[in-house]
């Protein structure tokens, strides 16, 4: 239908150039991508990698030979998806406006999100929904976002989660102000632990200015700040190829800080290097980047529809390095679950999905006099005084309307 | 037992329809929470819909192929006796069910039935349920909503001026139909906008103007009108309004619609149907009458007088100020008045303190004229044609004015006598009343001069330095340059528009 609109020969024309230059980009080496969990489920002992120069080993970051740990990561991954599932139903049903999917990205988000310590500081895109599981975000509350009644959801400073940025890119400029506050309070009082933020970002954020000036500012300032990059390989219908002619990780070489590539659907090896990163960062040593290599297994978001850019085998070949998959594998082959384990598990994420839908099902919007509480911190006479002369209209009417 | 009906979500951002392209389901069938029932396909995409109830199939309520407004119900489920295992959440599923057919009762009143309109009907029906509602109904239409279709009405009496004058607009955005009303008949459905509007009536100027109003972007017009347009399938928003508070009246949509009919009927089979034609491809019109004439008489004019041509930008808001207040005094009552009017005033003003354009080239001689016979250019069913105005020197303001619409309507009817075309002395041909800003116009045979009347519009205009928005209009004049050398014709035209930009110096 709208296909057939597109001026195809301009497209023809860019894609000409651009394979021109992809074919040149293809000079420049890729970086090692660090693993631990391989997709056929087989685990390595150790991870160790050459980092800006020197070696590091990230086996004592490793917390692969813990099975309750390994089930916990699974079980994590196992519910979020669920929720992803629950969440487009409940789009497609007309119960939320929009909705963010995140299939195919639980490796890097659990695996992340894990390795932060309480003390340490998320800011998130719209996509974290993972990483608002494991700061402990009621799930429900991030729906009440996209059901749009309301504009923030939760309080940051009682999860150390910020709320989501819908700007592109503006929170990693927000993550590395806040680190260097975090800077300034440990100088002020060395007692505080020390800690570090994460900034979350995609392949396409990358190409944005702010990350670009939050990162000059990170690396000029040694900030305890993580770049997280979730590199999807689509920022909605333009493929990563395009965004960048160096592995994304090698940005971080410019701005003179460490950058790592992980595979993003791994969530050991991400949550070993992500734990090695904060701990960077947080020891005064200054920013890391971290590209996580994964894949959008689904549309950029419910308004999305990625067939029109993308073909279904792109998205097969990726489906054997699903990250749940791998873990369950492993989990099965070691012997390290049973049956009874996955059993439970698909019981609870269903008790969980009920719960969801009963909760968006009973969301009421907010109460327009609620806005002029919002105006100042305290309250103000003129603000007062106009929320008398709502209050005087809505009582005006003759009918007794939705509302009081 | 519960009929639960689900109606078509907005599946994007801001999506108005869909298709549905295929069920999944038929009657009768047994569906679970998140259940595929249908697949639609949307200007974005195509999308599977999972069914946001258990139970039964009671009926789907839109075919396949068929393309249906967001917010329209398409599929009816009955819920299972109990509360299947499979859908804990069900039970409390089945809660918010009593409330959805208050929803659906909501889309299904016919929205023609309604009074009161909005300036895009397509989207009346679009909009089931308020966004901020407390029962938990689904959002459906998320995208940019219309009005509601009908205001909430108030209580009779504003118990202070403050709320009174906040009473004048429903509130944006504000929903209303709430359920007591839907299901009451159309005639006292009726009544609402009516008392509505004698609100209004009690507050005497506060509410002609409310900016609220125009806000919704509600088109005002009386509600015979507005069935009139129904049923005529004209949006009110397309016809140019000119009732007394920017209403549209009656006349303005009978004429917006004649207007509208005589486009179609030669449009639609101008290049379809040359069988008219006696099957050539080529149209031959006879040239006689009116049409030959006036050729003759231009190119006569043309190639004779040579013409010069100039052309000023006037300021003309003083101009539209002084016809409004003529409208509105009872001197003029009934008499249409128009910017041409002044411009007549104005060009016979002109002409006695510049004789020489009101003049005759009799090759040896040039005859200047102490009398005014004013043309005035009509496009008339015949083709164009320039009657004047007898001894318009003479004629006061109202007087001239009752002369140029009783030549004008003589005109249009097509009765325009030969005699009352002849004699003329000077001509002002009123090209603005088709949009034209303004053209070149050839001398009529006989005189020396002509003055284009371009279209008025507001337009940037510097004043004092300042840009500010000011009726605009630009006059063209052309002269024969045997009698009206550049300097004249300059001082000539300087005169009019100095009139245009002050109708008081008429006074003088």
């Amino acid at each position: 239908m709208s296909g057939s609109r597109l001026p195809t020969a301009e497209f023809e024309a860019e894609d000409m150039v651009r394979s021109a230059q992809i074919a040149e980009a293809g000079l420049v080496p890729e970086p090692e991508m660090l693993q631990v969990l391989a997709p056929d489920g087989v685990l390595s002992a150790n991870l160790s990698a050459e980092v800006a120069g020197s070696v590091v080993d990230f086996s004592p970051y490793l917390s692969s030979t813990d099975p309750a740990h390994l089930r916990s990561l699974y079980r994590d991954m196992f519910l979020l998806r669920r929720f992803d599932q629950e969440s487009t139903a409940l789009q497609r049903q007309g119960q939320l406006a929009l909705w963010v999917p995140l299939t195919g990205q639980e490796g890097a988000q659990i695996g992340s999100g894990r390795a932060l310590e309480q003390q340490d500081y998320a800011f998130p895109t719209y996509r974290e929904h993972g990483v608002a599981l494991t700061r402990g975000v009621e799930l429900t509350e991030i729906l009440r976002l996209f059901r749009g009644v309301t504009n923030g959801g939760w309080d940051p400073r009682e999860k150390n989660f910020h709320l989501y940025t819908l700007v592109l890119a503006a929170q990693s400029l927000h993550a590395v102000g806040y680190a260097m506050g975090m800077q300034r309070d440990q100088l002020s009082d060395p007692a505080l632990p020390p800690a570090a933020t994460i900034a979350y970002f995609g392949d396409g954020a990358s190409s944005e200015g702010d990350v670009h000036e939050s990162m000059v500012f990170a690396a000029s300032f040694d900030a305890p700040v993580v770049f997280f990059c979730q590199n999807n390989q689509w920022a909605i219908s333009v493929p990563s190829t395009v965004q960048t002619r160096v592995p994304l990780a090698r940005r971080a070489e410019g701005y003179g800080f460490p950058g790592v590539r992980v595979d993003g659907n791994d969530v050991l090896a991400v949550e070993a290097v992500t734990r090695w990163a904060l701990e960077h960062a947080r020891s005064g040593r200054g920013p890391v980047l971290i590209e996580a290599y994964t894949y959008r297994m689904s549309a950029h978001t419910t308004a999305d529809d990625p067939t029109k850019y993308r073909l279904t085998q792109d998205e097969q070949e990726w489906r054997p390095r699903d990250p749940l998959l791998r873990l369950e594998t492993h989990l099965r082959s070691q012997g390290l679950a049973d049956e009874t384990f996955f059993e439970g598990l698909t019981q609870e994420a269903r008790t969980l999905a009920a719960d969801l839908r009963a909760g968006v099902l009973a969301m009421t919007g907010p109460d327009l006099a609620d806005r002029f509480a919002m105006v100042y911190a305290e309250p103000h006479p003129l603000v007062q005084e106009e929320l008398q002369l709502f209050r005087d209209y809505e009582a005006g009417f003759a009918d007794e309307g939705t509302r009081d | 037992m519960t009929l639960n009906t689900f109606e078509l979500p907005d599946v994007g951002e801001g999506l108005t329809e869909a298709e549905i392209v295929q069920w999944k389901v038929a009657a009768g069938a047994t569906v679970a929470v998140n259940d595929v029932i249908c697949e639609i396909e949307t200007a974005k995409s195509i999308v599977e819909l999972p069914s946001p109830f258990a139970g039964t199939v009671a009926e789907l309520l839109v075919a396949e192929g068929v393309t249906i407004e967001v917010g329209t119900p398409i599929i009816s489920v009955e819920d299972a006796v109990s509360g299947s295992p499979e859908t804990p959440g069900d039970s409390s599923d089945g809660a918010p069910g009593p409330e959805l057919p208050a929803d659906e009762a909501d889309g299904a009143v016919p929205v023609p039935d309604m009074p009161g309109e909005v300036a895009t009907p397509a989207g009346g029906s679009a909009e089931p349920a308020p966004e901020p509602e407390p029962t938990p109904g689904p959002l459906v239409g998320t995208g940019p909503k219309a009005d509601a279709v009908k205001r909430r009405p108030r209580k009779a009496q504003g118990p202070s001026p403050r709320t009174s004058e906040q009473q004048a607009g429903s509130p944006v955005g504000r929903p209303s139909t709430p359920p007591a009303t839907i299901d009451a008949p159309p005639a006292q459905a009726d009544l609402a906008p009516t008392a509505v509007r004698s609100d209004q009536v009690q507050k005497p100027g506060a509410s002609l103007l409310d900016p609220i109003n125009q806000l919704i972007n509600r088109v005002l017009a009386k509600p015979p009108v507005r069935k009139a347009a129904r049923d005529l399938g004209i949006d009110l928003a397309d016809v140019p309004a000119t009732g007394s508070t920017g209403e549209v009246t009656k006349q303005d949509l009978l004429s917006y619609q004649a207007q509208r009919d005589a486009e179609k009927d030669g449009a639609d089979s101008f290049w379809k149907d040359p069988t008219r034609l006696g099957g050539g491809r080529v149209e031959r019109i006879p040239v006689k009458g009116v049409r030959k004439a006036t050729a003759r008489a231009m190119v006569q004019s043309a190639f004779t007088a040579p013409h010069v041509s100039i052309f000023v930008d006037v300021d003309a808001s003083r101009t539209m100020e002084f016809v409004k207040r003529l409208k509105a005094s009872r001197d003029f009552e009934g008499i249409k008045v128009s910017p041409l009017l002044i411009l007549a005033k104005a060009v016979i003003w002109a002409a006695a303190r510049n004789p020489s354009v009101n003049a005759t080239w009799a090759e040896d001689e040039i005859h200047v004229k102490h009398f005014m016979n004013l043309g005035i250019a009509a496009a008339t069913p015949r083709g164009l044609m320039v009657p004047n105005i007898k001894e318009a020197q003479n004629l006061s303001l109202k007087e001239l004015a009752l002369a140029i619409n009783e030549l004008a309507t003589t005109a249009r009817a097509g009765k325009t006598q030969p005699a009352q075309m002849q004699g003329g002395t000077l001509t002002v041909t009123n090209i603005g009343a088709l949009g034209i800003d303004t053209g070149t116009p050839i001398i009529n045979p006989g005189e020396v001069a002509i003055v284009a009347f371009g279209t008025i519009k507001q337009k940037p205009w510097v004043l004092d330095g300042e840009v500010i928005p000011r009726w605009i209009t630009t006059l063209g004049g052309s002269f024969d340059h045997r009698v009206v050398d550049g300097d004249l014709s300059a001082r000539f035209m300087a005169d009019v528009a100095s009139i245009l930009e002050e109708p008081a110096l008429l006074l003088d």
